[in-house]
């Protein structure tokens, strides 16, 4: 049997875990265990952008992947960028085992807001399901209430929904049943 | 079957390349990233790309010079240059080369997003400007005429020897199967091109009125007849005329046709003056003509006539391989004219396509896509928006592709049913197994089990 895992990298709050975990299983009918926490690693971090490269974190992930894992989503409170883009608010192998999210961007302070955990929870619902649609070999959906909407900015990530539309539902389905 | 975006990167940076293809991958674009500008000059003259991301500074050709030379070979694929060193300068260089943008690393990813998005939509606009105006001019020419089987290849053959000459054309085949594509392919190959296509449907009037359509009348001619009024054929003068279903057409207009075929000219109704016209005569029917000689309903002079070549328009029923074709057409035709943009049908869908035995033939299958582009709520076709009589499927193998040998075993019929899909959708192992419900290793499997190989 196999199941889909959380890596914590750093410090995260053990009910955000469990609502990670919850979320996932209810999304994608696997059962998903939280690892141990991992040390951020210090490599990833690029002292001109002050950011995390989320490359090493997707190595980090696959040295990290048990036999039985279905797939492992990564969670890191660290902001994130790849060498192309200003920052991103996760990253995932394309149909492969291993997604990133970070938190960073996801909570109301980094714009300057109070906080709102409610809010909060809601992205992280989000990107999870995104980052994690995107190893089901999921691409971005033109529907902008679909859950694999591409979020340029937290503003589109607030528009859309948390569940897949229609037709990525299907894609999804198709995905996990040629996968078992 | 969707119809991918191609952006192609040409940066000498690994880690930009690979980033900004998995970027671009996660979106679902087809890309392809190459280190320098000898290497995108090839690409370019390879495949036809829709967007090129060239990063300004590199070894050897710089992004300015790949700009440049990428616009010798078209001048209108739209390309961006990227840079982490942005100056003035370059700026007003690339654009003044023609570069569509030109933005600085690392990108806002709203930006770079809002960039591409515009590009295509850009290009989607053209494409369907360019159908639109093409359906508006009705204009058919061999790449028109959809099917890459080798029976329409046959015809398509055929027509092509057929368009120069100035013979009659007879075009036989079920409802449904092309044949005014065929006629209007025939005449805009023939030197008649730019000249009228005048179609007559011969069973849509009766004949007192077929005629008037077909010969006109002289003011005065019957009751009702104010003014003169040109009938069809002189329309028709120096082009073409495609009489369609001529086989219901009565006696007396047989009569009236055939002295018009041998002589070159009529009389309108109620008029005594000839009218001469050089009309190249294109008909068609669905109908047994042969049996209807010989029970004496059509005129064996005329039959011959008229037949002096004549074309089968094939059933889609054996042309399968052509439906992957038809439906992308359609998908295309009908997202335009119901301004949405579903580009795709899924694997499930396109089986029961496949397996169906399209007795209204083509007209049919248009029509059920029609009517799933109508009531689709998303931006692809599966089987929910199919018409029931598709989603019934045809589990008779036999019937699905005319296996004519009744005794054939259970293997030898499961090896003709998989080489008969492999060809529908070109040997693509994923397509075939989908469409077959078997996971691509068993359909390797059965491959080498029967000796299966591409030619």
């Amino acid at each position: 049997m196999n199941f889909i895992y959380v890596l914590p990298f750093g410090e995260i709050a053990n009910e955000k875990l469990s609502f990670a975990q919850k979320l996932i299983e209810k999304k994608f009918n696997f059962i998903c265990n939280v690892l141990n926490n991992q040390m951020i690693p210090e490599q990833a971090f690029d002292s001109q952008r002050q950011q995390y490269l989320s490359t090493h974190f997707l190595l980090k992930i696959l040295e990290s992947c048990p036999e039985n894992a279905q797939k492992i989503v990564g969670l890191t409170t660290v902001d994130l960028f790849v060498p192309i883009l200003t920052f991103v608010f996760g990253q995932a192998q394309l149909n492969g085992k291993a997604a990133i999210v970070s938190t960073h961007r996801l909570r109301q302070e980094f714009y300057g807001l109070p906080s709102n955990d409610s809010i909060f929870s809601e992205r992280l619902d989000k990107e999870i399901t995104h980052e994690l649609g995107h190893t089901f070999g999921m691409v971005h959906c033109r529907n902008s209430r679909c859950a694999m909407h591409f979020s340029n900015s937290i503003r589109e990530i607030d528009v859309k929904n948390n569940e897949f539309c229609e037709g990525c539902e299907k894609i999804l389905k198709n995905a996990m049943s040629s996968e078992q | 079957m969707k119809e991918q975006t191609k952006i192609l990167i040409v940066d000498d940076e690994l880690v930009i390349r690979e980033s900004l293809s998995d970027w671009l991958c996660e979106s679902g674009y087809y890309v392809e990233a190459v280190e320098n500008g000898s290497k995108a000059l090839e690409k370019v003259r390879e495949i036809k790309w829709d967007i090129l991301l060239v990063d300004l500074k590199m070894q050897g050709m710089d992004g300015i010079e790949v700009l440049t030379e990428v616009r010798k070979i078209s001048k209108d694929i739209p390309i961006i240059i990227i840079t982490g060193y942005p100056t003035v300068d370059t700026a007003v260089e690339a654009m003044k080369e023609g570069a569509y943008d030109y933005i600085i690393k690392p990108f806002n990813p709203e930006e770079i997003d809002l960039i591409i998005r515009n590009i295509i939509a850009h290009q989607k606009l053209v494409k369907e400007n360019i159908f639109l105006r093409k359906e508006l001019k009705q204009r058919y020419q061999f790449k028109d005429i959809i099917g890459k089987s080798r029976v329409m290849q046959d015809v398509l053959a055929l027509v092509k020897t057929v368009a120069v000459s100035n013979s009659t054309v007879l075009i036989r085949g079920e409802s449904g199967t092309g044949k005014e594509i065929i006629a209007r392919a025939i005449h805009s190959s023939s030197p008649r091109d730019g000249m009228p296509f005048i179609a007559v449907n011969c069973a849509a009037l009766p004949e007192t009125l077929l005629e008037t359509e077909l010969f006109g009348h002289e003011k005065g001619a019957f009751t009702g007849a104010v003014s003169q009024r040109k009938g069809k054929f002189e329309l028709a003068d120096k082009g073409t005329i495609f009489l369609d279903e001529i086989g219901d057409m009565t006696q007396k207009t047989q009569a009236h046709l055939l002295r018009v075929i041998e002589e070159k000219e009529f009389c309108r109704i109620g008029g005594t003056k000839p009218v001469k016209v050089d009309v190249r005569i294109i008909s068609a029917t669905n109908k047994n003509l042969e049996q209807m000689i010989e029970d004496g309903s059509f005129r064996e002079d005329l039959y011959y006539r008229l037949n002096v070549v004549s074309i089968e328009a094939p059933p889609l029923r054996k042309r399968k391989e052509d439906i992957p074709l038809f439906v992308e057409h359609f998908l295309k035709k009908y997202s335009i004219e119901n301004k949405k943009d579903i580009s795709f049908i899924d694997e499930d869908a396109l089986a029961l396509l496949i397996q169906h035995d399209w007795q209204g033939n083509v007209r049919e299958l248009e029509n059920a896509i029609e009517r799933a582009v109508v009531i689709t709520k998303k931006d692809f076709i599966s089987s929910d928006e199919l018409p029931a009589l598709i989603k019934k499927k045809n589990t008779n193998i036999a019937k699905t592709h005319d296996i004519e040998n009744a005794n054939l075993s259970l293997n030898e019929i499961e090896k003709e049913h998989i080489l008969h899909i492999l060809e529908i959708v070109e040997w693509n192992i994923k397509k075939a197994a989908g469409i077959l419900k078997i996971d691509r290793t068993t359909l390797y499997n059965k491959m080498k089990k029967y000796g299966i190989e591409r030619k």
